[in-house]
């Protein structure tokens, strides 16, 4: 690991003029991400700014209408906590899903968010990655693509992301604070990841200097939830493929539902045709595979991941099924 | 002597060599241009040598005369750790990580470096009574906290009863793995997450043992969680 300047901030205001101040600084909290990509020199930044003293920033509340839950809170509390158990049980089987009990004691819900694709293209600096080193082309387009993108990739990055709770965050419209050097704005869960095009280098709409403060949830009426995670060992793994459910359902009939996948893009990727199509139908086999089938268009392989054009669907249908219990 | 004629494959030396080149930074004059002879190639390759053996941020110092950054990061920065009880006043270059902090400067090597990538959990100790990966820790970052390490369990010469199980059970082999087995054991059974064998499968399954030694690992640990005794 190259050398680096520390400095400790205790304020969010000291936080966003500190990065504001040194273009090639970053912030750590965590640092499970960051402190990896660096010893291998993937990103090398000449500053970090601890953000994880800041008071207040990790707690998790009921503010009207839901959660707020601060962007420092380790991933271990919130999978925990009882006001996300009780009113966001989709957000802590997500959370659980990720990464070992170690990781998510260390983690914190902004860095999850933040997280780099674990694309191998991108992890080794032999081979081409316009997403590492942007203009020296995508080495998994026509290489080992076994774990790449079927849905919003570009000719320039197939990865996908490897967040497990920014999927379950997508399926319950959650927004993120983020705190900058002109103030404060609010960005919509779904916004707030963008796909690759032809900047496969910039992961989110955050901008400069902008530190994401917290993410809330909005109460909801679903009542049959569910997490489906498929992968390569039975934990400790990233997703082939999951998907987040959330069900309202009401004499077996749902009455909304949301649908969200991972494994399968650059951004967890909401399946609102599919939602669509379940609204007002019986919970059944039939609408589930009519989701599923929805929800698969404009689904496109490579070579090695033509696995997920049949994966992807099952898993929707079964996690339909998990959730709804039929 | 005939110099042998190398057909260029995918993953020919001199293509890896040149792939290289594409970390280079821009305004570096070895950059790569398709069809350079060979003559070329070599002077690329020794640049590239020298960058390696260069620390990188000198490298970029002496671009850009960067002396007072670099100076000023190369700074130690006092630390204050309570290490297995005893309070340690100690300084740290900011980029020295928990694990290398225990191993190198304290002498602690109980804690392993397994991968230090975060995959294996061979570095799990305590900080503030939970189970993290040291290797993915700055110590700098740790400033004022507990640190449990597997050198910090035992009463004396009474090993602490996980110890007395995973010996009891053969948890290990070859036992590199095992510091980071018991710590993160200890708290898993202290979380309360040692329920069924398929729980404890599943919260120690940031531990990786490469002898395989998992179904006698979960047998201590069920032991130990069953004799309800201080974990």
């Amino acid at each position: 690991m190259i050398q680096f300047q520390y400095q400790r901030v205790n304020l969010e205001k000291a936080a966003v003029s500190a990065r504001v101040k040194d273009k090639n600084s970053m912030f750590i909290a965590g640092g499970t991400n960051l402190l990896d990509l660096m010893k291998r020199g993937i990103v090398s930044p000449e500053k970090l700014i601890d953000i994880s003293r800041i008071p207040g920033m990790a707690e998790i509340t009921a503010v009207e209408g839901g959660i707020r839950i601060g962007a420092l809170a380790l991933n271990t509390k919130v999978a925990e906590d009882k006001l996300v158990l009780g009113r966001q049980p989709l957000l802590a089987l997500a959370i659980n899903a990720g990464a070992s009990a170690q990781i998510r004691n260390m983690a914190t819900v902004g860095g999850n968010m933040l997280q780099r694709t674990r694309c191998s293209y991108f992890y080794d600096k032999l081979l081409p990655c316009n997403k590492r080193e942007p203009g020296s082309g995508c080495g998994a387009l026509d290489g080992f693509n076994r774990m790449h993108a079927i849905f919003g990739f570009s000719e320039q990055c197939i990865a996908v992301h490897p967040s497990d709770m920014s999927v379950a965050l997508t399926a319950l419209e959650a927004t993120v604070r983020v705190s900058g050097p002109n103030g404060s704005r609010t960005i919509p869960f779904g916004d707030f990841h963008r796909l690759p095009g032809t900047k496969p280098e910039v992961d989110t709409n955050l901008g400069n200097g902008e530190l994401i403060t917290y993410v809330e949830l909005p109460d909801s009426s679903f009542n049959h939830v569910h997490y489906l995670k498929i992968r390569d060992r039975a934990s400790y793994a990233f997703a082939l493929v999951s998907v987040a459910v959330a069900l309202h359902i009401e004499n077996n009939t749902i009455k909304e539902a949301r649908l969200a996948m991972g494994g399968v893009a650059h951004k967890p990727w909401r399946l609102k045709e599919a939602e669509a199509s379940l609204a007002g139908k019986i919970a059944s086999d039939s609408s589930f595979k009519q989701a599923a089938k929805i929800a698969m268009a404009g689904a496109k392989a490579f070579k090695h991941n033509e696995y997920k054009l049949r994966m992807a669907p099952n898993a929707i249908v079964q996690a339909l099924k998990s959730a709804s219990g039929i | 002597m005939k110099k042998k004629e190398k057909k260029p494959t995918e993953d020919s030396r001199e293509e890896r060599e040149c792939r290289n080149v594409y970390m280079l930074p821009e305004k570096s004059e070895a950059t790569y241009t398709p069809n350079d002879g060979r003559r070329d190639f070599l002077k690329q390759s020794g640049f590239l040598t020298a960058m390696a053996f260069a620390p990188a941020i000198a490298v970029k110092a002496a671009e850009q005369q960067w002396d007072e950054k670099l100076a000023s990061s190369l700074e130690k920065v006092p630390l204050k750790l309570e290490i297995n009880g005893r309070m340690k006043n100690l300084k740290v270059e900011p980029r020295v990580t928990l694990l290398d902090l225990l191993r190198e400067q304290l002498d602690l090597t109980g804690t392993k470096k397994g991968c230090d990538y975060g995959q294996c959990g061979a570095c799990t100790v305590h900080v503030n009574g939970e189970r993290v990966l040291s290797c993915l820790s700055l110590a700098v970052m740790q400033d004022g906290k507990k640190i449990t390490t597997i050198e910090g369990i035992a009463e004396g010469e009474t090993l602490h009863p996980m110890q007395d199980a995973f010996i009891k059970h053969d948890g290990f082999q070859c036992g590199y793995c095992t510091p980071g087995q018991i710590m993160s054991a200890i708290a898993c059974v202290r979380e309360g997450h040692a329920g069924s064998r398929d729980e404890i499968r599943e919260y120690m399954s940031g531990n990786i043992c490469r002898c395989g030694a998992y179904p006698n690992i979960v047998d201590a640990i069920i032991e130990v969680k069953n004799g309800g005794g201080r974990v």
